[in-house]
């Protein structure tokens, strides 16, 4: 899979630990959460076409949108292409996203055309469980049938799991979200490992190449030659100890491991003054 | 001939117990206006079907109209679960709740396949995953062309689909704009189709701008001119989402009791839908209103003599 690499913009200087706030002269303090979408935000340099996700994927490729890719199209299963929100959309489907898109098409022709037909770069998604090879549940917590907890399910994450050419993801780390052995395979990631999941796309005919980026409160992951997923920043105020007692299997780390560049006051004004006003994504 | 009618007559002809209802809008334009009036004609056993159950089958589950669920994305949009269905699949508190599941892609295509009289529809997705051992109805197909295998779901055709939309005329002749969702796909697939309107036009209003058509009269049933009934969700320059609601039904529904005292206020509580807005106060209607206005240009389709 992807070669070793740093965090967008991670400076090498930064690569020792710093506690929040105090990353740069003059940066304000910021939350976990800012940490984590201003991350994400930046893994999408240099793409074209983001199909975002339900939950913080709007958030990120919104920030996105106004920092690092300002030609980024973004698609929302509801039928936009090439969305300009006006404000935050709390949901997907919100009417801003409709308002000065470039496009407003049916269900059947975003998923068909755009989505199956191989036009969408990077598919952003969150997720409530996660393994080491980036496989997915999004569906439920305990046996399906006699569920514990009963998640929403697929929506349209399975088919962009498969047909997207990658994967990102954003999710909050925790022993409950980061495990072993997920409870149903809602998306597929690098399944049991890089090699297999390779032979199986390309016997099945999949667009995509699975995941590539996994965004967390924590840190940033890539995967790494087998297929596993390996802490390659840690964010600024986190530390080794706290990554390990929030997964569920020993995490493979970069050695060096840098540091994540913290958030700028640019970014975080645009959180908070333009983005997310209420706080919604961030508290 | 018009088919101009009261939702209640709509709902009482068109609705059956035991039907397969579709009560579509992808987040947009869904009709809860509908769904309270066949909560209030206590219909029973019914199998909702939609892409997102979102809140009006949350309390239409709460109400005990329904056996059944087939969907793709089972939360509230942007907010968190549905805690009245959640109730019955994970406690079966008060009754067990049948799930049948796709992904969105699937159900687009079911509607697809129903609309267009196919025995099933081809995708690529699903692989490697757990859906089809949960939903044996979603199978591997393999290309009569090659040596491809795809998933294949099976048409849904609703015995009945309701479509909010921005306008229609009294023959049912329907247009809408912003987010389209798979409306029409679902009204083709459909046995019976209702459509609720913001605003009854003119046939020649309809006939001015064809390609903003989603489909004709001639599939539709009954017409409905319910002003504000896609509430708390949101109809494309005349109303927004309701975002304030879809967070306090967060709260509401977390408990059997709250959502029926909800129930008994706001659906059995009032006669119908101008009430219902009546009782929402001028104020909440007005804050909801778009902050300005974005009108398309105009398009010259030409006279052809």
């Amino acid at each position: 899979m992807s070669e070793p690499r740093m965090a967008a913009n991670a400076p090498a200087a930064a690569a020792t630990g710093a506690a929040p706030g105090a990353a740069g002269p003059g940066a304000a303090a910021f939350s976990k959460s800012e940490m984590m979408i201003v991350a994400a935000a930046r893994e999408l340099a240099g793409q074209r076409v983001c199909f975002v996700g339900v939950g913080l994927p709007n958030i990120a490729v919104n920030l996105a949108r106004l920092t690092v890719a300002p030609e980024l199209e973004l698609v929302y299963e509801s039928g936009a292409y090439g969305a300009k929100p006006a404000r935050l959309p709390l949901s997907i489907g919100d009417p801003t996203i409709v308002t000065g898109a470039t496009a407003v098409v049916s269900m059947f022709e975003l998923f068909s055309f755009y989505l199956q037909g191989g036009l969408v770069d990077v598919g952003f998604l969150g997720a409530a469980q996660i393994d080491r090879f980036g496989n997915i549940n999004s569906t439920v917590i305990g046996d399906y049938e006699h569920p514990k907890t009963r998640l929403p399910g697929s929506g349209g994450a399975c088919e962009i799991a498969i047909n997207a050419r990658q994967v990102f993801v954003i999710m909050r780390q925790s022993k409950r979200s980061f495990v072993d052995r997920i409870d149903f395979r809602t998306s597929p990631g690098n399944l049991g490992g890089a090699e297999a999941a390779a032979r199986t796309r390309r016997e099945e005919g999949w667009l995509g190449s699975g995941p590539s980026v996994v965004v967390t409160d924590l840190g940033i992951y890539h995967f790494d030659e087998t297929g596993e997923m390996r802490l390659d920043s840690i964010h600024p105020g986190a530390t080794l100890e706290q990554v390990r007692d929030t997964i569920g299997w020993q995490p493979k780390v970069a050695d060096p491991l840098p540091t994540t560049l913290a958030p700028t006051s640019e970014e975080l004004r645009l959180i908070r003054e333009e983005l997310d006003p209420e706080g919604a994504y961030t508290k | 001939m018009s088919k101009v009618t009261s939702m209640r007559d709509a709902v009482a002809a068109l609705v059956h117990d035991g039907d397969v209802v579709a009560i579509e809008g992808f987040t947009h334009l869904i009709c809860f206006a509908a769904g309270h009036e066949i909560i209030r004609q206590r219909k029973r056993d019914l199998t909702l079907a939609r892409l997102t159950p979102d809140l009006i089958y949350d309390q239409m589950v709460a109400a005990g109209t329904a056996r059944k669920l087939v969907f793709s994305w089972l939360g509230n949009p942007g907010v968190g679960g549905l805690h009245a269905i959640r109730r019955r699949v994970e406690d079966a508190d008060p009754a067990p709740l049948e799930l049948e599941e796709y992904s969105h892609f699937g159900m687009v295509g079911r509607y697809t396949a129903g609309a267009s009289n196919l025995p099933f529809f081809p995708l690529r997705s699903y692989f490697e995953t757990d859906l089809p051992k949960a939903n044996p109805l979603i199978r591997p197909i393999r290309s009569p062309f090659g040596e491809e295998t795809v998933y294949a779901v099976p048409p849904l055709k609703p015995d009945v689909t309701i479509v909010h939309a921005q306008r229609a005329d009294a023959d049912g002749n329907t247009q809408m704009w912003g987010l389209l969702g798979c409306q029409k796909e679902a009204a083709f697939a459909a046995e019976r189709v209702i459509v609720v309107v913001e605003e009854l036009v003119e046939e020649s209003v309809i006939r001015a701008d064809p390609n903003r058509t989603v489909f004709p009269g001639l599939i539709v049933d009954a017409v409905v001119v319910e002003p504000f009934g896609a509430h708390p969700s949101y109809v494309q320059g005349a109303y927004d989402r309701d975002n304030r609601f879809y967070r306090d039904w967060d709260a509401i529904a977390r408990e059997a009791a709250t959502t029926q005292a909800w129930l008994d206020e706001w659906v059995y509580g009032v006669s119908g839908r101008a009430e219902y807005v009546e009782k929402l106060g001028v104020e909440r209607v007005a804050s909801l209103r778009p902050s300005g206005e974005a009108p398309s240009g105009s398009v010259d389709y030409g006279v052809y003599k």
